[in-house]
């Protein structure tokens, strides 16, 4: 079984502070790690090449250091890594890198899952898995929280939904995203990490992908941001401290007072 | 910070894998562990996974090949958060030791790699009732006859007994010829007349099974003899010199863990209007703890730098001085540290009390404090000896 994880390098942090003057992330300081979704998306393309034999190919497009991302995902399991990165692909958005991504999964060829995560930490779009699936022109199930290969045909997985789960069947190849229930991802083993200090990093860039270079970057780009603002944090409100059964009492005379209830 | 004892990149990678290890896996079901005293399998299959349980055996048999020193890292780091359940690891290695040491090509190629990949754990039958500290006290007997030795006799406390599938067992081949009388075999779990007596109930270290070997009528193959008939007490005490350091480990990864609660306590603590940590009583005791923790950790490192390094053909004084030292300050600094967090720190709901119980098996097993002063003292007068002739 070949299989393709796409994951991104994120700011470790959920609390992302915004540059007031250029609109942009502030970056400075903050360590990069894998986003957290991508982390179950490797584990389970590990857990399937354990079962079933093959191979994990782990690609993501980012400047130079994203490279780190990459080994860390090798000492997590995966056996190749791809960087797809070239100054012409700054600037982004979720289009542009689907089709780049896209792209480069074209050149690394032949595959039959590809796993992404359901979002990534920063953007929060959740439409790069998607919009990969449609242009390569394949099926695609997102939320994915278990994955059971069925026979060499078809392949069934349970897509999370807020009162339940959906049962699917698909045929390959096919694309999944994937969320945190699907799996408890390991600590990277001793030998991984010394397997990816070892690894060579496959880079391909805008010639090595066959790119149009009007559908990547900013040209490829339909979204512009016209302003990224911090919105003010809510000041005044009431607060009730004190002995959990005084609180209670205070805030149910507060609200039936206010004709709440 | 601690200080820098120079690490190489590889020795770090151990401290950092078992740290995520104790930190994500072992915190959250330490708790549990303890209180119903039941074998930690999920996390040995953690260890095995992240390749933590080869780290002290050469890679030649699947290991990392890090010798001693990656043994006591690794405990180490993973005691600071648990003391008991590292030694599913730890006291597999005791039990692999005489292999290691003294075990021929065909018996390591057939034992090693299953221990380092940590699909199987191993345990070390030395102890018996009336035979502790004095080891030629032992009452067990193995009787050639034929290609076999057969063993009859009872082991007690033995660490991952029951649990371990590989055991290195000390038994009397020649009862008339006293400590030259021993030798040492590989017996394995299953063996028909090999059984398990009862497991004890103990004060600390309940995530560690500790039961009773029993052997009756119990037929080994020579080819499972280590080493020489007859060599067996020799390879007890050159075990003992190897794994000395990990029990030191242990000792010291649980006075770190139990600085670390005492610190973070003294800080937020708030009595007479100010944090505890301003007064100078409770500072002057984590001064005494903090530098008794950071001597012990030089102490310990050097000794198993000395015997990875194989300058010295024995290292019994330094591996009994590791484990001497660190296995005192682990119960003094775990004492002081329940005695900085008062009432809280005899809770249960505070790590602190677990801590001091974990402590208290370190200065006790694989010889008691009394036992390794006997060595130290012993090399010590043994070189002075030699010197003056």
């Amino acid at each position: 079984m070949k299989i393709i994880v796409c994951i991104k390098q994120v700011p470790n942090t959920t609390d992302v502070q915004i540059d007031a003057n250029t609109g942009r992330l502030k970056r400075e300081g903050v360590e990069s790690i894998i986003n957290p979704y991508d982390e179950y998306a490797i584990e389970e393309g590990v857990r399937l090449k354990e079962k079933f034999g093959g191979k994990v190919t782990v690609i993501t497009m980012g400047p130079q250091q994203a490279e780190s991302s990459l080994r860390e995902a090798i000492a997590r399991g995966a056996d190749e890594a791809v960087l797809v990165s070239d100054k012409a692909f700054g600037g982004s958005d979720t289009l542009a890198t689907s089709y780049t991504l896209s792209s480069a999964i074209k050149i690394i060829g032949e595959y039959d899952i590809i796993l992404c995560g359901k979002q990534a930490s920063d953007g929060d779009t959740a439409q790069v898995g998607p919009a990969i699936a449609e242009m390569l022109n394949i099926p695609h199930v997102s939320c994915v929280k278990k994955i059971e290969v069925v026979d060499d045909n078809s392949i069934k997985v349970e897509r999370m939904m807020e009162d339940g789960y959906d049962l699917i069947e698909s045929s390959f190849p096919v694309l999944f995203t994937v969320v945190k229930e699907i799996n408890n991802p390991r600590i990277p083993s001793l030998k991984g990490k010394m397997a990816a200090k070892k690894a060579v990093i496959k880079t391909f860039n805008v010639d090595s992908i066959g790119a149009d270079t009007k559908r990547i970057g900013l040209s490829g780009s339909p979204t512009q941001v016209v302003k990224i603002f911090n919105p003010p944090q809510r000041t005044g409100g009431e607060k009730f401290v004190g002995e959990a059964k005084d609180v209670a009492a205070n805030l149910v005379k507060r609200l039936s007072d206010l004709g709440i209830i | 910070m601690v200080m820098n004892y120079m690490l190489s990149e590889e020795e770090q990678m151990m401290v950092e894998t078992a740290r995520n290890i104790a930190v994500e896996k072992i915190k959250p079901v330490r708790e549990h562990y303890d209180e119903k005293e039941e074998f930690p399998w999920e996390i040995v299959k953690e260890f095995a996974q992240a390749d933590l349980c080869g780290v002290y055996i050469p890679e030649e048999y699947g290991g990392f090949g890090k010798g001693i020193m990656g043994l006591v890292l690794v405990v180490e780091e993973l005691c600071k958060v648990d003391g008991a359940i590292a030694l599913s690891l730890a006291a597999t290695a005791l039990g692999t030791l005489p292999i290691l040491l003294v075990g021929n090509e065909e018996q390591k190629k057939r034992y090693l790699p299953d221990i380092a990949s940590g699909k199987k754990l191993a345990a070390f039958g030395l102890t018996e009732a009336s035979a502790g500290s004095d080891a030629t006290g032992m009452a067990t007997t193995a009787v050639k006859d034929g290609d076999y030795y057969v063993l009859n006799g009872t082991k007690c406390f033995i660490t991952n007994g029951g649990d371990a599938e590989t055991y290195t067992i000390f038994a009397k081949t020649n009862p008339s010829k006293g400590a030259r009388g021993i030798s040492c075999f590989i017996v394995d779990k299953g063996t028909p007349g090999f059984e398990f007596g009862k497991k004890e109930k103990k004060m600390g270290i309940r995530a560690s099974s500790t039961r009773e070997l029993i052997f009756k009528d119990c037929k080994v193959h020579k080819d499972n003899l280590l080493g020489k008939e007859g060599h067996g007490l020799m390879i007890a005490q050159a075990t003992l010199d190897n794994s000395r350091p990990g029990v030191a480990a242990q000792a010291l990864g649980i006075a770190a863990g139990a600085l670390d609660e005492a610190v973070d306590y003294a800080r937020k603590r708030v009595q007479f209007g100010q944090p505890i940590a301003s007064f100078q009583g409770i500072q002057h005791m984590l001064a005494d703890m903090a530098t008794e923790v950071e001597a012990a950790r030089a102490l310990l490192y050097a000794s198993a730098r000395m015997i990875d390094s194989g300058t010295s053909k024995r290292t019994s004084k330094e591996s009994a001085m590791a484990k001497l030292f660190c296995s005192e300050v682990a119960m003094k600094v775990t004492t002081n540290a329940v005695q900085i967090l008062g009432g809280y720190g005899y809770s249960r709901e505070y790590p602190v009390e677990k801590m001091m119980r974990d402590a208290k098996i370190t200065t006790l097993y694989e010889g008691t404090s009394q036992i390794q002063k006997n060595e130290i003292a012993l090399n010590l007068i043994k070189e002075s000896a030699a010197k003056a002739k």
